[in-house]
């Protein structure tokens, strides 16, 4: 390899080897060219604190301690509507990139905030049923079983709450300074990270929830 | 390690296998030599223990180690004689700094240590698997096979904070601080731990294993030499770590039986004068200890103190080991192997929501040192205060109707919720009020 | 010794559980204390008297240049490497006099503290920051770029790192320390079992400094992916880079699980959730997995850094091209996956099956045949070569020699019946600390003697170098010789106090190695000393002393903030020595504008309140607590609020560089 390199630049002239050896022409390279690659492998990252807490589920998940078990817990018709309500969430997200593609900045605002809707419909099901199940004495203190259902839904709420959090951010953000390229990756990351919850709880509602009722 | 000759041998430097071989078998000699000066002054009771299985794990160490000499030494060497050959200033040596691969190099850096891992592998598939703790032992020696009939001398071993109970399940004895054992009889050992993970220890005998609480791990063994030996948690289990350990004596025969007749008449706190604790001021002497070892002696017991002397106990509970492995010596509490029964039939549904007490164990923390919150009255009261504070926010009734508020204060000691039939759950348990309604699915609970 | 049972039931709502009893009782934290404190002032008196503070902040508490952090991270990692090193003499000074009868000078509060703390703060807070700063420091250089990926996510990850360690050590002089060893097992780290700060203070250290450990880690597997110097494909990287990309890559796949698992402790205790409890059908046996899930990849993420940089060392030295660059490349790789099929040899003796058990056994031998084909590489890369001893190749023939041993005491552990009779004994003690300072340590030092001229202009004293090596190497093995043959004794480890008086010698001698060592960090801080002393004397003007073969000699020492003024362009493995063969001059007109990263103290206000965060959690204090996490949400959307985090270097400021640049290497030329 050494060789060859030597023998092809051995007849060049002192420009033409530094044309060879150094980027004389370089442009500023382009902002965030690496963002969408941090962003996913942050994800990934956090795909494995979920894949602890399925692990966590699957070895604690029979611990009943003499309690209550899904069966007597879980209400499937409004796990099933709190599923309907994230994907539409994630159909709307969906639009609201489109409406980037075309550069509507109003237009993502307001996708965004359809978003939004559905994403607080969904944390307030999830909420009405988690005091629900405390209210009646199925806490996560109660079992090993209720810790792991607890925590692992519980770490998807919060997710879904940052999300939110996020998502009004950018709200404002498209809003004072449009639809720039910064906030153009902006609305990409979250879009990843508003996707990556909804199959999170397709995980979820598989094998928490159908899987503990049927 | 040897490079092929045509790649590595600088023609004309004398550098062949021959000057090699001296090189490494100096080293070796150098190596065993050492090795053997470090280690004969000192008692390695690792490699030269007392017990068969021991001394196989030991062998296992040696035959490993010599395994790996076979590699280690050649590396050692080369690296020594080519920093040496290759140093700068040696302007003799032969120098080709754009030499960076040679195939039959690289195959053979691969290989080499892949054929010894190869074997290495497979002493320690056949010996993991002859050696497994939890696998009767085979044979009393390395010439004396086990009698068909013999039955090993089971001793159930808990480990206390921070002490060791040692339990004759045959004899009906118990022991603190004190292992007895028959030389050339097979032992089995079950253990399992009260409160934080221990590792049961006898290097003389053989390896260690966790004991862990509410789990029972299992250890077979055998001493093949009579003698005191010493015996210790191996795992790091809080303040009193450092004294938790005992004395192992192994004895002849007649000399057990003369021990457990000694134990079964004597039935009362002695110090045997072996121990490796001197007795200590401090040890608890207010507390009924010697004679029986029944629930209340051992939830005594049981409450942390260190350097405890050596105890023993004429007479122990039957049952006493199984309630502790089952985390259910205290009375009114389910054992654990009851709610895993329960479990797997798909738990007690919501009527056993509230059926808290008779499932706690250590969350109030070691049963000492907490006295102030670790008394029954101030442990109910704290949960009947959460309860009826829930109860208050829907007066009249619970939140599905299925279980009406608690009027009885036995409920809240576990006690309120109806015992499955087919499960003993002891006296107290089984005089449930009516109220309480019961699951159907209860009653289809057995203890198989 | 009866059982202390100390109160520290104390409450209020301005300070939680802190109260005066938080404070040191111990004569020795007392003096430990007031000399830290006496210090602390004296330093900050010092920085205030010479109107250095401002100094700091702007150049480089908030700078986001990745060669800054770099050497931050380097500073903590030797701070508290004093602070570890402390903990470790207090040990053995402990474990020697600790007989027949005598409790020695340490209670057991005080003892299992110490251990703790300093298995904590070694993996953690030294090797960690070590590792991360080399990696910070030497990457964009060797790979051509102008920074990181992400500048501003680095220097907050350095913040978290520093918050995590502020946590340890406020917990010396404020409450307590963990006590129960440095992976915190369940029951014995359950609230029940560790009822005060101790255990919190460990979570929330490890917590907060696992974030930006984390954020590091992608940043860097970003930078290296995509900011690569053009012509240089995945088989033309330096190995450094190569490591360095394995052991982010193992950072972004193992520490969310410690995060998980650190949770789920922080949960049963805060909450009483049953994640690891004993009762109501909890699992401490899932933690004991998780945590090696976690820490076994840890080992590799602290050795593989130091592999490569071993690797750069052995050819920049032996002046020749690393024999076996793919098979190099090829056993990182390697060693990166099987590093997560072995978590369970840490714990043979949990009762697993003995299938389960030759299996994570056999996984564990079979990560010794890349680790020894590496060690080969090395090896072959002497072969007919001319080797400069400088000090980090004394480093690098004193680690090949010591690590050999310290595989092969490993693959004896990993065989379970083996395990059986030498698991938790002083031989395992003696294994990974051969491995860790013969492997780690030992690169760090070679590291830091190779890179410091690049990092600042000038070499490291030789004399005082060289006294340092002399009493590290022998002191390691005096101090961890008589642990190997104590583990044959079936000599258990953090013992505190022993009834065998025969043994007594071996820690004797153990205490004498620890000396030893004590010496070489003295020489190293006097080698430190001496050599920016007389730094006008060890000046490097010509930006590659060693006649180095990757990039980062191709710049000035220490290299501008942009670090290359044009980018080269890569034709060969060993890029810097392919271009100084082919004779190319470094161009001198044609200069551009430079697109920088602007600094921003957002990184250290982050950490700052995450400090605050982790501080009120610990003591309790719920207002702090919920003040300083709402602080921390409402900054970061401020900081999001900043779309202008960059600027230009003007083309005139690049010139004058440069200029200077040509005038020095004439100078040295001459």
């Amino acid at each position: 390899m050494t060789a060859t390199t030597i023998n092809s630049v051995h007849d060049l002239s002192q420009p033409q080897l530094q044309a060879t050896f150094y980027d004389l022409n370089e442009h500023d390279h382009p902002e965030g060219g690496s963002t969408m690659l941090g962003f996913w492998i942050y994800l990934m990252s956090d795909c494995l604190i979920f894949a602890m807490l399925f692990a966590a589920y699957g070895v604690l998940g029979g611990s009943f301690a003499a309690g209550p078990g899904p069966k007597d817990l879980f209400e499937l018709p409004l796990v099933a509507l709190n599923t309907a309500m994230l994907l539409f969430s994630s159909i709307t997200y969906g639009f609201a990139m489109l409406a980037m593609e075309k550069g509507g900045k109003g237009a993502v605002q307001l996708w965004l905030l359809v978003t939004a809707v559905f994403g607080i419909a969904f944390l307030s099901i999830e909420m009405y049923e988690f005091y629900h199940l405390i209210h009646e004495g199925a806490t996560p203190m109660r079992s090993g079983f209720l810790t792991a259902f607890f925590s692992l839904v519980g770490t998807h709420g919060l997710h879904v709450t940052f999300g939110l959090v996020w998502l009004f951010t950018l709200v404002v953000q498209v809003g004072t300074k449009g639809l720039i390229p910064a906030n153009k990756r902006r609305l990409m990351c979250l879009s990843l990270f508003w996707h990556f919850l909804d199959v999170v709880w397709i995980g979820v509602f598989t094998f928490v929830y159908l899987m503990g009722m049927l | 390690m040897h490079p092929p000759e045509s790649r590595l041998n600088p023609p004309g430097r004398p550098f062949g296998p021959s000057r090699f071989l001296n090189q490494r078998s100096f080293a070796a000699l150098g190596l065993a030599g050492m090795l053997t000066a470090a280690l004969s002054g000192c008692n390695t009771v690792v490699l030269d223990p007392a017990g068969d299985v021991a001394r196989q794990q030991g062998d296992l160490v040696i035959v490993s180690v010599l395994l790996m000499l076979l590699i280690v030494i050649p590396v050692m060497a080369a690296v020594v004689i080519f920093a040496w050959k290759y140093r700068a200033s040696n302007k003799d040596a032969k120098y080709e700094p754009d030499w960076d691969h040679s195939t039959q190099l690289e195959l053979l850096i691969w290989t080499a240590p892949l054929l010894i891992i190869i074997c290495l592998g497979a002493v320690t598939w056949t010996s993991t698997h002859l050696l497994d703790p939890y696998r009767t032992i085979g044979r009393i020696d390395h010439e004396t096979a086990i009698a068909a009939d013999a039955k090993p001398l089971e001793v159930e071993v808990v480990a206390l904070d921070w002490k060791w109970l040692f339990i004759y399940p045959e004899q009906g004895i118990a022991t603190v601080n004190e292992l007895v054992v028959p030389t050339g009889r097979p032992l089995q050992f079950k253990i399992t731990s009260s409160s934080v993970m221990n590792s049961f220890y006898v290097p003389a005998m053989a390896g260690q294993i966790y004991a862990m609480p509410g789990m029972e791990t299992r250890l077979h063994a055998v001493m093949n030499k009579t003698g005191v030996f010493k015996g210790f948690s191996a795992n790091y289990s809080g303040a009193g770590f450092s004294s938790m350990h005992f004395a192992a004596h192994s004895v002849d025969d007649a000399g057990f039986a003369k021990w457990v007749g000694d134990v079964k008449a004597s039935g009362k706190q002695a110090n045997t004068g072996q121990t490796a604790d001197a007795p200590l001021p401090e040890a608890p002497a207010a507390m009924p200890l010697g004679g029986n070892l029944d629930r209340a002696a051992y939830l005594q017991l049981e409450k942390p103190s260190e350097k405890v002397p050596v105890i023993r106990f004429a007479s122990v509970d039957p049952e006493l080991y199984g309630a502790i492995v089952d985390m259910c010596v205290e009375p009114g509490k389910m054992c654990s192997s009851e709610m895993m029964a329960i479990d797997a039939r798909g738990g007690l549904g919501k009527a056993g929501i509230r059926n808290v007490s008779m499932l706690e164990y250590d969350k109030n923390g070691r049963q000492a040192g907490t006295d102030a919150t670790a008394t029954p009255d101030a442990a109910v009261r704290k949960e009947l205060a959460w309860v009826r504070a829930l109860c208050r926010q829907i007066p009249g009734s619970a939140p599905d109707g299925t279980i009406k508020a608690p009027t009885d204060m036995r409920s809240l000691n576990g006690a309120g919720l109806a015992a499955p039939q087919s499960i003993g759950l002891g006296q107290e348990e089984a005089r449930a009020p009516d109220s309480v309604s019961r699951p159907a699915h209860v009653s289809l609970i057995s203890r198989n | 010794m009866a059982i202390e049972a100390v109160d520290h039931s104390h409450w209020s709502p301005l300070l939680g559980r802190l109260w005066l009893d938080a404070l040191p009782q111990e004569p020795i934290v007392l003096a430990t204390f007031v000399v830290v404190a006496l210090g602390g002032v004296a330093l900050v008196a010092a920085l205030t008297y010479f109107k250095l503070w401002g100094y700091l902040w702007k150049e480089w508490f908030t700078s986001v240049d990745h060669k800054k952090i770099g050497i931050m991270y380097m500073v903590l990692g030797l701070i508290m490497f004093l602070r570890g090193f402390a903990d470790a003499i207090m040990m053995r000074i402990q474990q020697s006099i600790a007989f027949n009868g005598n409790e020695g000078y340490l209670n057991a509060h005080h003892y299992d503290q110490i251990f703790t703390a300093h298995g904590v703060i070694m993996i953690f807070f030294v090797a960690m920051p070590f590792v991360t700063g080399l990696m910070n420091y030497i990457v964009p250089l060797q790979i051509g770029a102008r920074d990181v990926s992400f500048p501003f996510l680095n220097n907050f990850s350095f913040w978290m790192t520093t918050a995590g360690a502020v946590l340890v050590m406020m917990s010396l002089f404020i409450g307590e320390f963990a006590q129960t060893g440095w992976l915190a097992y369940p029951p014995l780290s359950n609230l029940a079992y560790s009822p005060w700060v101790g255990v919190d203070y460990y979570i929330w250290a490890l917590q907060i400094a696992g974030v930006g450990t984390l954020l590091s880690g992608v940043n860097l597997i970003c930078t290296i992916v995509k900011m690569r110097a053009p012509g240089m494909t995945m088989m033309r990287m330096p190995i450094f880079t190569w490591t360095s990309l394995c052991t982010n890559i193992l950072i972004v796949a193992a520490f969310p699980v410690l995060t998980a698992v650190m949770t789920m402790l922080s949960v049963d205790r805060y909450l009483g959730f049953n994640f690891f409890s004993n009762d109501f059908g909890g699992s401490p046996m899932m933690y004991v997995n998780l945590i090696w899930i976690w820490g076994h990849p840890e080992v590799y993420i602290l050795i593989l850094p130091l592999f490569g940089v071993f690797s750069e060392v052995t050819a920049t030295f032996c002046g020749k091209r690393l024999f076996g660059y793919s098979s190099m490349v090829y056993a990182t790789l390697v060693i990166t996956i099987l590093s997560y099929l072995v978590w369970l040899h840490h714990f043979f003796t949990m009762g697993s099956g003995a299938s389960v058990n030759s299996f994570f056994g056999i996984t564990t031998m079979v990560i010794s045949i890349p680790t020894g084909a590496k060690l080969f590489n090395w090896l072959f890369t002497m072969y007919r070569a001319r080797i400069r001893y400088e000090l980090p190749m004394m480093w690098t023939v004193a680690f090949m020699l010591t690590f050999t041993i310290g595989g092969m005491t490993g693959v004896m552990l990993a065989i379970p019946p083996a395990d059986f009779v030498l698991h938790n004994s002083l031989f395992l003690i003696a294994h990974f600390h051969n491995v860790i300072i013969g492997g780690v340590l030992f690169g760090i030092f070679a590291a830091i003697n190779y890179w410091w001229p690049k990092a600042f202009g000038f070499k490291l004293n030789q004399f005082w170098g060289k006294v340092s090596f002399w009493l590290w190497v022998p002191g390691f093995w005096v101090a961890f010789t008589p642990l190997y043959i104590l583990g044959f004794m079936g000599v258990t480890r953090r013992m505190r106090v022993f009834d065998d008086p025969s043994i007594q010698i071996y820690f004797v001698i153990a205490a004498f190695g620890a000396v030893m060592i004590a010496g070489g960090i003295g020489a190293m801080l006097v080698q430190f000393a001496v050599s920016i002393w007389k730094r006008e004397e060890l000046k490097d003007e010509s930006g590659d002393p060693w006649q180095g073969r990757t990039l980062e000699w191709a710049t000035s020492s220490p290299p501008p903030e942009y670090n290359f003024a044009f980018t080269p362009i890569v034709h060969d493995i060993d890029a810097w020595d392919d271009m100084k063969r082919c004779g190319v001059e470094r161009p001198v007109t044609g200069f551009r504008p430079i697109h920088m990263p602007k600094s921003t103290g957002t990184g250290l206000i982050l950490a700052g309140l995450s400090t605050a965060l982790g501080f009120a959690m610990i003591w309790y204090i719920w207002w702090l607590a919920a003040a300083s996490f709402v602080g921390i949400i409402g900054y970061a959307i401020f900081h999001t609020f900043n779309y202008k985090r960059d600027y230009h270097i003007p083309v005139e400021t690049v010139e004058a560089t440069e200029a200077a640049r040509t005038r020095q290497l004439a100078a040295a030329g001459a």
